[in-house]
């Protein structure tokens, strides 16, 4: 281990970011603000039919306007770019295809269908309207559990059903545990689907290079890698042909990171027609075509005795994954991490978890900030205040007597996952004591006697982050997602390039990943430069995702900045006339420990790349490395989230007074960028628990296409967070780095959902259903008073 | 297709002239005729308050502005505030709080937040929020948003006589 990373010096400290002086200022570069002068532009002409034939589009009107080039149909594109199938090494899953423009039939609203190219954003969109398209209507496949019907219709032609996938995890004797468990709690449990909303919405603008006629796509994309190479086999175009770039990219959250029909259409028309062609979404088209995320009608089952030990754990999970398999993650990413990540951070012997993924004609969902895991969580921690309320036990005692000791690590759940040591019994100590749990209780008495409907809700979760090539991100996604390369160089004037193949989208890369290289090589910050976002910038790299990204490049970092830093070390003792074992590397200057002999970077840098002579030819060094990691199993991140909550009566709303998260993420590159990713994740956690739903009628219509009808939380709406930090035992990944970027989503609905239950305890009512709106409480209510 | 007008603003300080259509909008106008692309377009009929200028010092939306309309008046967008090597007291107090992350909603929380401290008292958070909430952002969850406005604030107590 070097001397950097057993004394960090940047690591741990709350460095200021690097990206904020440009993003403040308004010089950011999002996709939108690099159209060139004469770029043309695309509007997309989408479904407004949840399912139907396409018997016939009229292009003359558009074609006619003054301004449009071209009116595109998928027919044109056949023969420029080719479907891509999001395959899987997953039994009984039916793979469907990306296509640039939907061909034959539309399967959900929104479904692109012509392509309008024009010289102004504004005579696309005029262009768009004056398309003709004559659809004969087809039956309606707008109900999960319908569409799961043996005789269902069925949406996607290549398919033989429209359950795309049918899994079964098991471990110990689930049906035999479960019949003689002492008690058992249970219920069927929705989680209503949700839009990411990313601030910015997707856009693209595909530039061919003048002369070599190379293509470049600039993309808002969470995986310009992963882009490039479905891009490079849809075009048939070698990898230096084609580079994906993600620029300043205006938030993802999952609904970024896939590959996406608008991104086919403009690669394939720039090519055709030789120039900058791009596109940009409104916000309806936005939230109509993004891929969604969750949705889940889950069935379960805890089994317990009377100490409240969990014994078997059952359930049903049937996804609605819209009408196809997104790319490159399939329809199983995310109904099948339900069924993954059920058991949680428990002690639990039997487990029985059954999942289907079934189509409907609606979005497509993909992965979204906590990818499945804050609908486990919702229904595991909604079982376990349920046995608790059975017991008359407290929920934080049922959860001290069942979460995985220290001792007890590694332990593999139900599922098989493995978790490492994680922080499962510290964070829910931390949580209590950070929000001081028995004296909220004592307040909680008070305002009850006092005829208010203030609830407290408490969830604990364990997630699995920087995941190696041992696994894949999605299951049976036969990508390697699980390693990552850093290329660092010193140039000749002595400054630090690096260089990467994740892309970040507002979580600090540059600043993080910053500060692991100048700690491990030695470095002042300023000379340091990250590259990412770029497929040019390593031979292979994915992006940023899946709570990957500090575990991933952050090692990949430390391995090439210590190779970097021994061939400093080693051109500067030959320099200086002294052992290696002499010399310091610190701020951007090598010396021989205990004198004033040293050199800059700059003029070690010289004296190896420029000045002739100073090295024996066969011994001159190079000042570079670029090396992979895999961290090959990844790494358990854990939380408990505490939720105060107060019910209005007389409007049904929930207002959220407190929210305490205790989080176990390994060693804090930045604890203040850490602290904003869980302010973040909680937010959208708690717009999922109480807001936030994408609601589609029984023929497919959606009716919440933008932001007056999907809500989004305010800052009124989101109290104050307190966030405290549990560092367990650091893991094995270099440096000590767990993934957190998704976990706040993953803890605050189930936080959310207990404390409105415990709030509605006099009258019998569990939280069973999200988001618990004003409207969804009332009828609860309703019902429970009429009950009594 | 309706004849173009002609406006003449001041944007940032600069006089402008310029032929539009009448439709075009005052965000496209910044962006795209003006190259001012620190004024960023989230949502296109006025909800998420990302396209937030001053029109003539208020706080305006100019994704629901026409070019046309803000003839003769006065534009500010983030780029008015400062520079990357010189950013502004608001900006700064941005940066030190962590107030922004992916940064797309940042010039328009800045253009909301220089309008609130300049008319509002700002004396409470819940004042804090109630004035951003007019104003996404699907980053920060508004904790370090109003944290930095909360400084803000009290830094606009101790330096206004």
């Amino acid at each position: 281990m070097s001397e950097a990373a057993t004394r960090p010096k940047h690591v741990g400290s709350a460095v200021r970011r690097v990206e904020d002086p440009r993003l403040l200022a308004g010089q950011g570069s999002y996709v939108a603000d690099l159209f060139p002068a004469d770029a043309l532009h695309v509007a997309f002409r989408r479904s407004e039919h949840g399912h139907a034939r396409i018997r016939g589009v009229d292009a003359a009107a558009a074609a006619a306007l003054p301004g449009v080039i071209a009116v595109v149909t998928a027919a044109e594109l056949d023969g420029l770019v080719r479907p891509v199938r999001a395959t899987s090494r997953m039994a009984n899953y039916q793979a469907t295809a990306t296509r640039p423009l939907a061909a034959g039939k539309v399967r959900y609203v929104g479904e692109p269908v012509v392509a309008v190219l024009a010289e102004s954003r504004y005579i696309a969109e005029d262009g768009a309207e004056l398309v003709e398209i004559d659809y004969d209507p087809l039956p309606d496949i707008a109900d999960p559990e319908a569409a799961a019907q043996p005789d269902a219709p069925v949406l996607n032609p290549e398919t033989s059903s429209n359950i795309l996938v049918d899994r079964s995890f098991s471990r110990g004797e689930p049906e035999a545990a479960m019949a003689a468990a002492p008690h058992r709690v249970g219920g069927r449990f929705r989680f209503h689907r949700k839009a990411p909303i990313a601030m910015e919405p997707r856009a693209c603008l595909a530039t061919i290079e003048r002369g070599r006629g190379a293509l470049t796509l600039h993309s808002a994309t969470q995986i310009p890698g992963i882009i490039r190479d479905a891009l490079a086999d849809a075009l048939d175009l070698p990898g230096h042909a084609l580079r994906v770039v993600a620029p300043d990219v205006g938030g993802g959250f999952g609904g970024k990171a896939s590959l996406y029909a608008e991104e086919m259409v403009v690669a394939a028309l720039a090519r055709r027609h030789g120039r900058a062609i791009g596109w940009v979404a409104d916000r309806m088209e936005d939230i109509l075509s993004t891929s969604h995320g969750f949705d889940e009608i889950v069935d379960a089952e805890l089994g317990f005795d009377a100490d409240g030990r969990l014994l078997a754990l059952r359930a049903d999970i049937l996804g609605d994954i819209g009408a196809a398999s997104i790319y490159p993650w399939t329809a199983a990413l995310e109904p099948v991490q339900v069924a993954s990540f059920l058991p949680g951070p428990y002690r639990l012997a039997s487990y029985r978890g059954h999942v289907r993924a079934v189509a409907t004609s609606k979005a497509p969902t993909g992965p979204y900030r906590g990818v499945g895991r804050p609908i486990s969580t919702f229904v595991m921690e909604r079982l376990v205040d349920m046995a608790a309320h059975r017991l008359g036990l407290d929920p934080v005692e049922l959860r001290r007597r069942n979460l995985i000791k220290a001792e007890e690590f590694p332990y593999k759940i139900g599922s098989g996952i493995i978790w490492d040591r994680s922080g499962f019994q510290e964070c829910l100590e931390s949580a209590c004591a950070t929000i001081d749990y028995a004296a909220l209780r004592r307040e909680q008495e008070v305002a009850r006697a006092a005829g208010r409907w203030i609830g407290i809700g408490v969830a604990s979760y364990a997630e699995l982050t920087g995941i190696g090539s041992r696994i894949s991100a999605a299951p049976g996604m036969p990508i390697n997602t699980g390693t990552e390369t850093a290329d660092i160089s010193i140039d000749s004037t002595g400054a630090v390039t690096a260089k990467f193949g994740v892309a970040s989208h507002g979580q600090g890369l540059e600043t993080t990943l910053t500060q692991i290289v100048a700690d491990e090589l030695g470095a002042r910050l300023a000379d340091i430069r990250i590259v990412q976002g770029d497929s040019a910038a390593v031979p292979h790299g994915t992006g940023t995702y899946a709570s990957r990204s500090a575990v991933l490049a952050g090692g990949a970092a430390t391995l090439s900045a210590r190779v970097v830093r021994q061939k400093l070390v080693a051109a500067a003792a030959h320099l200086l006339e002294a052992s290696e074992a002499d010399i310091e590397v610190e701020e951007g200057r090598v010396r021989v420990a205990g004198t004033d002999r040293e050199l800059t970077f700059r003029e070690v840098a010289r004296a190896v790349y420029s000045e002739m002579g100073r090295f024996p030819r066969d011994t001159r060094p190079d000042l570079s490395a670029s090396e992979t990691y895999d961290p090959y199993f990844g790494t358990t991140a854990s939380a408990t989230h505490i939720a105060m909550v107060e019910i209005d009566p007389g409007t049904f709303s929930v207002r959220v007074l407190r929210h305490v998260v205790a989080e176990d993420c390994g060693r804090l590159i930045n604890p203040m960028i850490v602290d904003g990713q869980v302010h973040g994740g909680v937010a959208q956690g708690i717009g999922a628990a109480l807001l936030e739903e994408v609601i589609y009628d029984e023929r497919g219509q959606i009716v919440t296409a933008n932001l007056v009808d999907y809500l989004v939380p305010t800052a009124a709406e989101i109290p104050s967070l307190e966030v405290a930090h549990v560092e367990s035992e650091l893991p094995a990944t270099i440096g000590g780095y767990r993934g957190m970027g998704e976990g706040g989503t993953i803890g605050a609905p189930a936080a959310i959902a207990n404390a409105v239950s415990d709030a509605l305890a006099p009258l019998g009512i569990e939280i069973a259903e999200l988001p618990v709106t004003p409207e969804r409480l009332f009828r609860l209510i309703q019902a429970a008073r009429t009950q009594i | 297709m309706t004849a173009k007008q002609h406006i003449a603003l001041t944007v940032n300080g600069r006089r402008v002239e310029a032929e539009v259509e009448p439709r075009l909008l005052l965000a496209d106008f910044l962006r795209g005729t003006l190259g001012l692309t620190g004024t960023h377009v989230g949502c296109e009929h006025g909800v998420c308050g990302a396209c937030t200028i001053l029109l003539d010092g208020v706080s305006a939306r100019s994704c629901l502005t026409l070019a046309v309309q803000a003839d003769g008046s006065s534009v500010e967008t983030v780029e008015s505030l400062g520079s990357p090597e010189m950013l502004s007291d608001l900006q700064l107090v941005f940066r030190e709080h962590h107030a922004l992350q992916c940064g797309f909603c940042t010039p328009g929380m800045l253009m909301t937040a220089t309008d609130l401290l300049r008319t509002q008292p700002l004396a409470t958070d819940e004042e804090i929020r109630d004035g951003l909430s007019g104003n996404l952002c699907r980053c920060t969850g508004y904790e370090n948003i109003v944290r930095a406005l909360r400084a803000a604030a009290a830094r606009r107590e101790t330096t206004t006589p």
